[in-house]
């Protein structure tokens, strides 16, 4: 039996707005009844569980309540109502090194960081060399962490996080640590912390890492939960609302919803392909107006992650009112054995809003015969000089 | 020992794992609870607040003797050399009452602010956050250990002998000292974050409640009779301070009754209580002091609900 291991209930959280902040005495004193705050819902009855194994994603654009609803989980903010369960032990990369006392060594901070997590001081004395090998500042751990780097810094922060083996990892949007080395690493690591069954709660901006890490999505808006259920949908939720919320000041007859991606073809009706063969999609889009934007394809492997995203390159696509058909030449698919997922999606100009998005319109079944393994077909040839 | 990382004891220590709520607010039991599962944390705090405070320093530690060893001597200028008091051995009753002083103040003054200047921690890191201020009274303690270690140096140098009946009595007034600190330290910590005021308010507070309590001065030989022509002797002693110093200089300077070395003559210069009833008036005082504690962590849970949008 898979036990639960966070039970969020009717769980909403108000803050207080102020409109004049009386912090000294003497406003205080001379101001009694002014500096009037109004309550702000920053989360509104949201319920959800979580079980042991599951890395469940949570995204929303700014201000939809996603950090607020990672805050209460963690304990460091109190629902207003509601209340949440947890099993385990949990530990939470809010801020990374939110704990260090700068004045402090890394070791002391490695101690005071890892009690502060709520582990005892003889779990973090067992894992001590782990997470110093993990942070890779062996020479400056004695050292005061005022003199490290940023990203010794974070580093050593995300290190113990992790090494402590929690039951429940949170972590909130800070996986862009180090450089890309290090990143791999984490990801390793919590690909890891999958296996062993435990629970990862995740908060990001990107689909990507969601697609990549989660097995389940949640979608936060304006406090709501307007999502919750398999990645693949909650992110068209995504997508869906990332349209409703184009600026109402751009022209009228761009509105949301005009430009539709209705289906993806292929000529011979089929998405098996070989590996190095050539392949064309028919994309077909319906648009209610005459509009001009950015054409951008994606595609997927199956755990998430991204092989390819290319965009129409500058020169836009012209859609005409009413059916239009965009093609789309693979003169010669690189790609190794495997099912891949293909997203397209019509942008503005600019490329920075969404106009349409099909996710996972089509999947790609490449077949291949050779020797070569991995993703990718990279035809070395290895001999001896 | 089983591996740790294997997902069957994942699984397996999930199935026996504790079940925690958060919710709106944290009653006091599952307060106390939590505080006490987390001292640990509470003792790495006490630790690194120390090491911080003295961090390249020469002296280091020394410096929590060196300096109320200069508080020492300046009042023992004043009031011994300058003034003349006439108070025979009165460095040891000085330091007496001045260690139990600096506990207090040391405590609260550091426990005020001890949350809005850890606002980055508090915001981001969840624990129970009373056991910042708690730490403040805890690395308190510290300096109050050493220093009680110069009293007993200062009681053999002086050839000095306490009241034994009185020792007894001592760490029931030291709980109670503890306590109270404890919750003088919390409430502000928390106020301070409604009000910033509140440190520099708290340096002005401390130092009248310096005066009022009999530290410098001789409570019997300089205010008890006025005290009780008016009958607010009582008044006095709403000052939990007031009892706690008393006890450790009746511990610690013995004499009730002493011979002024200016004229020889006689000095009233604690009270004559006997050692039992010491014991009954602490014993009191300890059960006041707990349920105060006790208060001040529900005010801090009223108030921690809003600190988020307030830091």
């Amino acid at each position: 039996m898979k036990q639960m291991v966070v039970d969020v209930s009717d769980v909403s959280k108000s803050f207080k707005i102020h409109y004049e902040r009386h912090q000294s005495l003497k406003e205080r004193l001379l101001h009694p009844r002014t500096g009037h705050s109004e309550d702000f819902a920053a989360l509104k009855d949201i319920s959800f569980t979580m079980e042991e194994g599951e890395t469940v994603g949570i995204i929303g654009h700014n201000g939809s309540g996603k950090s607020t609803l990672l805050k209460c989980i963690c304990g460091v903010l109190q629902p207003t109502t509601g209340e949440i369960r947890l099993r385990g032990s949990l530990a939470a990369l809010l801020e990374l090194g939110a704990g260090f006392q700068l004045e402090l060594s890394g070791r002391d901070n490695v101690y005071l960081y890892g009690t502060m997590l709520g582990f005892s001081k003889k779990r973090v004395d067992q894992i001590f060399d782990d997470i110093v090998a993990f942070s890779e500042i062996e020479h400056f751990i004695d050292t005061p962490v005022k003199f490290y780097s940023s990203g010794m810094y974070v580093r050593l922060a995300f290190a113990v996080a992790v090494n402590v083996n929690p039951d429940i990892l949170v972590i909130d949007e800070v996986l862009a640590v180090g450089d890309e080395r290090f990143q791999a690493k984490c990801i390793d690591r919590i690909r890891r912390f999958q296996q062993e069954g435990r629970a990862i709660l995740l908060v990001t901006h990107s689909a990507d890492q969601i697609r990549a890490l989660a097995s389940r999505a949640i979608v936060l808006e304006s406090g709501l939960m307007i999502a919750n259920g398999d990645v693949a949908d909650s992110l068209r939720v995504f997508r869906e609302h990332l349209l409703g919320d184009t600026p109402s000041n751009e022209v009228n007859e761009h509105q949301a919803g005009d430009v539709n991606i209705e289906s993806v073809t292929t000529p011979t009706g089929s998405f098996d392909v070989q590996s190095g063969a050539s392949m064309h999609f028919d994309v077909h889009i319906n648009s209610a107006h005459a509009y001009s934007g950015n054409f951008v394809l994606e595609i997927f492997t199956r755990a998430g992650v991204l092989v390819s995203r290319s965009d129409s390159q500058g020169s836009p696509i012209n859609l005409r009112p009413g059916r239009n058909t965009v093609g789309i030449d693979l003169p010669n698919i690189p790609l190794l054995d495997g099912v891949f997922d293909v997203n397209v999606g019509v942008l503005d100009p600019r490329g920075s809003n969404v106009k349409a998005w099909g996710e996972k319109v089509a999947t790609l079944q490449v077949t291949y015969g050779g020797r070569q393994g991995g993703l990718v077909e990279l035809d070395a040839t290895i001999r001896q000089n | 020992m089983e591996d740790p990382t294997s997902a069957e004891a994942v699984h397996e220590g999930l199935a026996h794992a504790p079940v925690r709520v958060m919710s709106a607010r944290v009653k006091l039991g599952t307060r106390l609870v939590n505080l006490y599962s987390r001292r640990e944390l509470w003792r790495n705090l006490v630790i690194s607040d120390i090491r911080i405070k003295y961090k390249g320093s020469a002296l280091g530690l020394l410096w929590s003797m060196l300096n109320p060893a200069f508080t020492l001597g300046i009042y023992y200028l004043v009031f011994s050399v300058v003034l003349k008091n006439g108070y025979p051995n009165y460095v040891i009753f000085l330091f007496s009452g001045l260690i139990v002083w600096n506990m207090f103040q040391n405590s609260v003054f550091s426990a005020t602010g001890v949350i809005v200047d850890r606002a980055g921690l508090v915001k981001k890191v969840s624990f129970p956050r009373e056991i910042l201020p708690l730490a403040n009274v805890g690395s308190a303690i510290i300096y109050f250990l050493i220093q009680l270690v110069v009293l007993i140096i200062f009681l053999f140098v002086f050839h000095h002998a306490p009241e034994w009946n009185m020792l007894a009595i001592l760490p029931i007034t030291f709980a109670s000292l503890y306590l109270f600190a404890a919750a003088v330290s919390v409430v502000m910590s928390a106020i301070t974050v409604y009000m910033r005021d509140m440190k520099h308010l708290m340096e002005v507070l401390l130092q009248l409640w310096f005066w009022m309590s009999p530290v410098v001065y001789s409570y019997e030989n300089s205010l008890s009779v006025q005290l009780a022509a008016h009958h607010i002797k009582m008044l006095y002693f709403l000052n939990p301070m007031a009892l706690i110093v008393l006890t450790f200089q009746r511990t610690f300077y013995v004499n009730t009754l002493v011979h002024s070395t200016i004229d020889g003559h006689a000095i009233k210069m604690l009270p004559t209580w006997q050692p039992s009833s010491f014991l009954y008036l602490n014993l009191a005082m300890l059960v006041i002091m707990g349920s105060l504690f006790l208060i001040s962590l529900v005010i801090f849970g009223r108030l921690e609900g809003n600190f988020e949008s307030e830091l």
